[in-house]
């Protein structure tokens, strides 16, 4: 090989200057399905959710199959009736403060490590974020469905969910202003 | 120079995002309009944020400076 010099990478500048001129829509609704219960994923679901509730947009989070999971009261162990439903609960247990992650979970060193750093950079837990958007009106709507198949009862779910509902009523949520988001 | 009167100010230093911004809308909501707010951050991010933030919700940012790594914004509610 001959001493070939390797081309300068070109870096673009992190910040693209927003052209003034560049024609502004606003989304007024801004719908999160919200399907993975893994910790990352409602982590980001949450910061979402808070953030685009300050911004002033109403929000709504539909949480389903594994999103499911991650609504239920923290202090809820065994959920379910029947003994898959309850193996499930025990495999991966529900509530906001107990998600894995999805890679390098390690048996839970990976979201310990995740808390500590979250907590030296003062970073919002998924838990705070969660009251911080309910407190600021974001509504949160359990999958009927779901509900059924994982054996759910209403009082297993966290304070102020909204009605469980199918997929045809949030699908009619949607609007010509609306942004919908599947995490 | 006009002196403007700080209605609150929250203390948003060492947090990361989003909580300034979660924290600076949860205040102003809780305030009549005209109120203002002081908001003093050290996210980096902030300066961009709270630009967007007040251009999306209307609360008009009188005026933002940075003093030693901390930012601060003066927001008068919508």
């Amino acid at each position: 090989m001959t001493t070939a010099t390797m081309d300068a990478p070109v870096i673009a500048p992190a910040v693209q200057p927003v052209p003034e001129t560049a024609a502004e829509v606003r989304p007024k609704e801004f719908l999160i399905i919200n399907y993975s219960g893994d910790l990352e994923k409602i982590w980001a679901s949450m910061i979402m959710a808070s953030t685009s509730a300050a911004m002033g947009v109403r929000t709504r989070v539909f949480v389903t199959f594994w999103g499911l999971q991650a609504f239920v009261k923290d202090d809820r162990r065994v959920t379910g009736q029947n003994w898959m439903q309850k193996m499930l609960a025990v495999m991966q247990r529900p509530g906001i403060s107990h998600r894995k992650l999805s890679k390098m979970d390690f048996f839970g060193m990976g979201p310990w490590m995740m808390r500590k750093l979250a907590a030296q950079y003062h970073v919002a837990s998924p838990k705070e974020l969660l009251e911080a958007a309910q407190a600021m009106g974001v509504e949160f709507i359990p999958c009927q469905m779901t509900m059924d198949m994982f054996g759910l009862k209403p009082e297993d779910m966290i304070e102020g969910m909204g009605e469980p509902v199918g997929a045809a009523t949030v699908i009619g949520l949607l609007t010509e202003d609306s942004v919908p988001l599947f995490i | 120079m006009s002196v403007i009167e700080i209605t609150q100010t929250v203390d948003a230093k060492g947090l990361s995002c989003p909580l300034p911004i979660v924290r600076t809308a949860q205040a102003t909501k809780a305030l009549p309009s005209g109120a203002v707010i002081e908001v003093l951050a050290t996210d980096a991010g902030s300066v961009k944020d709270f630009a967007a933030w007040s251009k999306a919700t209307g609360n008009e940012l009188i005026e933002h400076s940075v003093d030693g790594g901390v930012y601060r914004f003066v927001i008068r509610r919508k």
